[in-house]
């Protein structure tokens, strides 16, 4: 009777004290308009790794994690609605999956004082965190991608491109335009001969583009892409017989569904990304255990083990690690976003914290400090194999071209402080 | 019942020519104008600025700009996202080379530019008209788009193409940026729909605005009875490309305050914008307001019935939205295609004469 009493009296303390409050992650999702093919597969892995947080662990340190979806079709102006009605309930991180919207709420989070996790996208320069204090681009960015495939094509021409045409198939907007720079420089460094071929939104009409490929021969082709657009270039290209081998793609032109609608054509088509591909890690197995067999998978849940599955998955991944980073600094599991921005920028993912989650070797491991929001930038190689419809990782993850990339990186970010009276420094 | 004209007497032709000869209406618009002014800006938060109203002031001075052309002069237009373009761009590069300046002339001052622009894009419909215009104005829009994306002069040769808005301030307060109150972007944004409002009331009651009307309902029959075509259809697209340049203007520097060209200022702006004119109502000031508002609220309260009550699917709420926009356009074209404004024109009539209807 007595037990009985306490437990009464301690249930009823739990139910009249403050309720320990979800932690919100926001999902600025597409899965609707032009850029829906790629923006589902983010989404489903983005909220079916959140569902795995709470099914097996029962949350982040025992708090349930809760994702508020809000549909942002691609659009900035949605993406600024869906940003302000979601800010107030809590939340602790964004990632839009857009470099429009990235933008768009650059400065508004950092008013805010909410983190904007933008995972090889956004803003490249916002890697330097003495100016962009709440913007984190870890582990790769735009830079880190084509100085990565120039990298690549170093190693396989034996270190030297000089003389060698390179051409850049770009989306023409914000996003398309950001390794212009980057492409430049190292096309000084090395010798090569850079074209550029802007595609207009969304991307359908490329047929003069590629008449211009044709005519140039280019020794290799680099594609700066995203939705619709990096299908028909892969079609264009397999129509013109360009040997796919020497077409690569960064790592938002590089998903199962660019290269399914050209079926075998498309065989050895490369791209480069900074994660694992495929289902062979261990937490596949947990998602399809606390997941899928518990009928919890986000959308259709026909996109588990996908390369945007995959990404979605891997940024919830650190969201998660962030957080629990950020739990153990502040010592409190109730975080608030300022801690959470704490918490991500003292983030470490070193290999064993990866193995121990079930997904060994899935990215590089790296470390965030407040001078370096973008992590060391180590990228890899995929490739295309249409008979067994696998992406195949043909390199290791390595180092991009730092000498190059710093100095950019430093000037745009300086550019940007003094145009809007950004006071440098770390806190 | 509610619209009593009894004891509403007028004694001279001033009383009987204002803009709400009903004493009812002019109270109620008095009463809306001071909560505007008065009310809104107290209770304001972000959420309430940023996603509803301040869409809704921005694209109601669009609205009207458009429909000066296309509802008042007939001239229809489908380059209203390339000039609300040439405002954006107009005020960046106003605010980036004259920092010390205030917004309200650099807003002003784009106004003026995209007149400019709006007049010689104008000049083909002394020989065109219809649809032909429509094609040629097109033309501008994809013209505009592309040389935005084409000329770095015009994005002050960032990286990215892209062009954000640095803080700039009127009389000491924050306007631009992300550190700008709530209030203070409401109301600078309602100041300029407020003025721009009058002007084209007042533009369209006067000689210009009849013979624009003029010009639509017949230009030969116009023309012999006197109006200059050459003159009634380069001051509507003058006036037009002010109040889209301004609308421009304050949706870059105001509301969004960074903006990609191809993606903020695409051929679906000058489709929504047309879409505001219709369903609100071709030839109507109140008519650019509620199609404006309209269209701006109707995506938000059917994500709030769809998403946040009933719990569905956010693609399937977003798909539903597109359909019921696109029925909701062909059911106002075939059932009232005079909008929202004939609507509540016909409910008014029918309040005057209640219970007693013809």
């Amino acid at each position: 009777m007595k037990m009985k009493l306490t437990t009464l009296a301690l249930g009823a303390m739990m139910a009249a004290g403050p309720a320990m409050a979800d932690l919100v992650f926001p999902s600025l999702s597409y899965r609707t308009g032009p850029y829906a093919a790629g923006g589902i597969p983010f989404a489903d892995g983005y909220a079916d790794y959140f569902t795995l947080v709470n099914e097996r662990d029962g949350g982040i340190n025992g708090v349930k994690a809760k994702v508020i979806e809000c549909e942002t079709g691609y659009n900035t102006e949605k993406g600024v609605e869906c940003y302000e009605a979601t800010k107030g309930e809590g939340a602790l991180v964004y990632q839009p999956l857009s470099t429009g919207i990235t933008y768009q709420l650059i400065p508004k989070v950092t008013a805010d004082g909410i983190p904007l996790h933008t995972m090889g996208y956004g803003r490249t320069s916002a890697a330097n965190g003495e100016v962009f204090s709440n913007v984190f681009n870890y582990p790769a960015n735009y830079w880190d991608g084509a100085s990565g495939i120039i990298n690549y094509l170093l190693e396989e021409n034996g270190g030297d491109l000089n003389g060698k045409k390179i051409s850049l198939l770009f989306h023409n907007s914000a996003y398309g335009k950001e390794p212009i720079r980057t492409l430049e420089e190292l096309s000084k460094k090395h010798g090569f001969t850079l074209s550029t071929l802007p595609v207009d939104h969304p991307g359908q009409e490329q047929k003069s583009q590629w008449l211009q490929i044709r005519r140039d021969r280019p020794d290799f082709v680099i594609m700066w892409g995203w939705g619709v657009m990096n299908q028909v270039a892969i079609q264009e290209a397999a129509n013109i017989r360009y040997p796919m081998e020497n077409f690569i793609g960064v790592w938002w032109s590089g998903a199962e569904h660019d290269v399914m609608a050209a079926g075998d054509k498309a065989n050895g088509y490369k791209a480069v990304t900074f994660h694992g591909v495929g289902r062979d890690f261990p937490v596949f197995d947990d998602i399809q255990t606390h997941v899928v067999d518990k009928g919890l998978a986000a959308g259709a849940g026909d996109q588990i083990g996908n390369v945007l599955y995959n990404r979605g998955m891997y940024a919830a991944m650190l969201a998660v690690e962030a957080a629990k980073t950020a739990q153990e600094i502040h010592g409190t599991n109730d975080i608030t976003p300022a801690m959470m921005r704490d918490g991500m920028e003292a983030l470490e993912m070193p290999e064993a914290r990866m193995s121990a989650l079930g997904m060994p070797y899935f990215g590089p491991s790296f470390n965030v400090s407040c001078e370096n929001h973008g992590g060391p930038g180590l990228v890899g190689m995929t490739q295309w194999d249409a008979s067994s419809k696998t992406w195949n990782l043909i390199s290791d993850f390595a180092p991009s071209d730092r000498d190059v990339i710093q100095p950019l990186i430093e000037e745009d970010s300086m550019a940007y402080a003094k145009e809007n009276n950004i006071e440098v420094g770390c806190k | 019942m509610f619209y009593r004209e009894a004891g509403d007497f007028k004694t001279s032709y001033q009383d009987d020519s204002q803009t709400f000869p009903i004493k009812f209406d002019r109270i109620r618009y008095y009463v809306v104008l001071a909560l505007a002014f008065l009310v809104v800006p107290f209770v304001i938060n972000d959420y309430w600025a940023n996603a509803i109203l301040l869409p809704f002031l921005i694209y109601s001075i669009a609205a009207i700009g458009l429909n000066i052309l296309v509802g008042y002069c007939g001239q229809v237009s489908l380059g209203t996202g390339g000039f609300m373009a040439v405002g954006a761009y107009a005020c960046y590069k106003l605010m980036t080379a004259f920092p010390e300046v205030s917004m309200f002339i650099h807003v002003l001052l784009a106004g003026g530019i995209t007149s400019l622009v709006c007049i010689a894009f104008g000049l083909p419909s002394l020989r065109i008209k219809g649809f032909y215009l429509a094609v040629a104005t097109l033309a501008a829009q994809f013209f505009l788009v592309w040389l935005f994306n084409r000329v770095p002069w015009f994005y002050n040769y960032s990286a990215s193409g892209q062009i954000s808005a640095p803080e700039r301030d009127v009389f000491g307060i924050l306007i631009t940026g992300p550190n700008a109150p709530a209030w203070a972007t409401y109301m600078f944004s309602l100041i300029f729909l407020a003025f721009c409002a009058l002007v084209a009331r007042n533009l369209t009651r006067g000689t210009i605005g009849r013979s624009w009307m003029a010009i639509r309902d017949m230009d030969i029959a116009a023309e012999i009875i006197g109006v200059n075509p050459l003159k009634a259809k380069l001051s509507a697209f003058g006036v037009s490309g002010f109040f889209i340049g301004v609308s421009g203007a304050l949706f870059f520097s105001v509301y969004l305050g960074a903006v990609e060209v191809g993606e903020a200022f695409g051929i679906n702006k000058s489709f929504l914008v047309l879409f505001m004119v219709i369903i609100g109502g071709l030839g109507s000031i109140f008519g650019s307001f509620a199609g404006a508002a309209f269209l701006v609220l109707l995506p938000v309260v059917l994500k709030v019935v769809g998403v946040d009550v009933l719990g569905w699917p956010t693609d399937i709420v977003a798909h539903i939205q597109l359909v019921i926009v696109g029925a909701l356009i062909v059911i106002f074209l075939i059932a009232e295609p005079h909008g929202i404004a004939q609507l509540w024109r016909v409910a008014k009539e029918k309040l005057r004469l209640w219970p007693f209807p013809h």
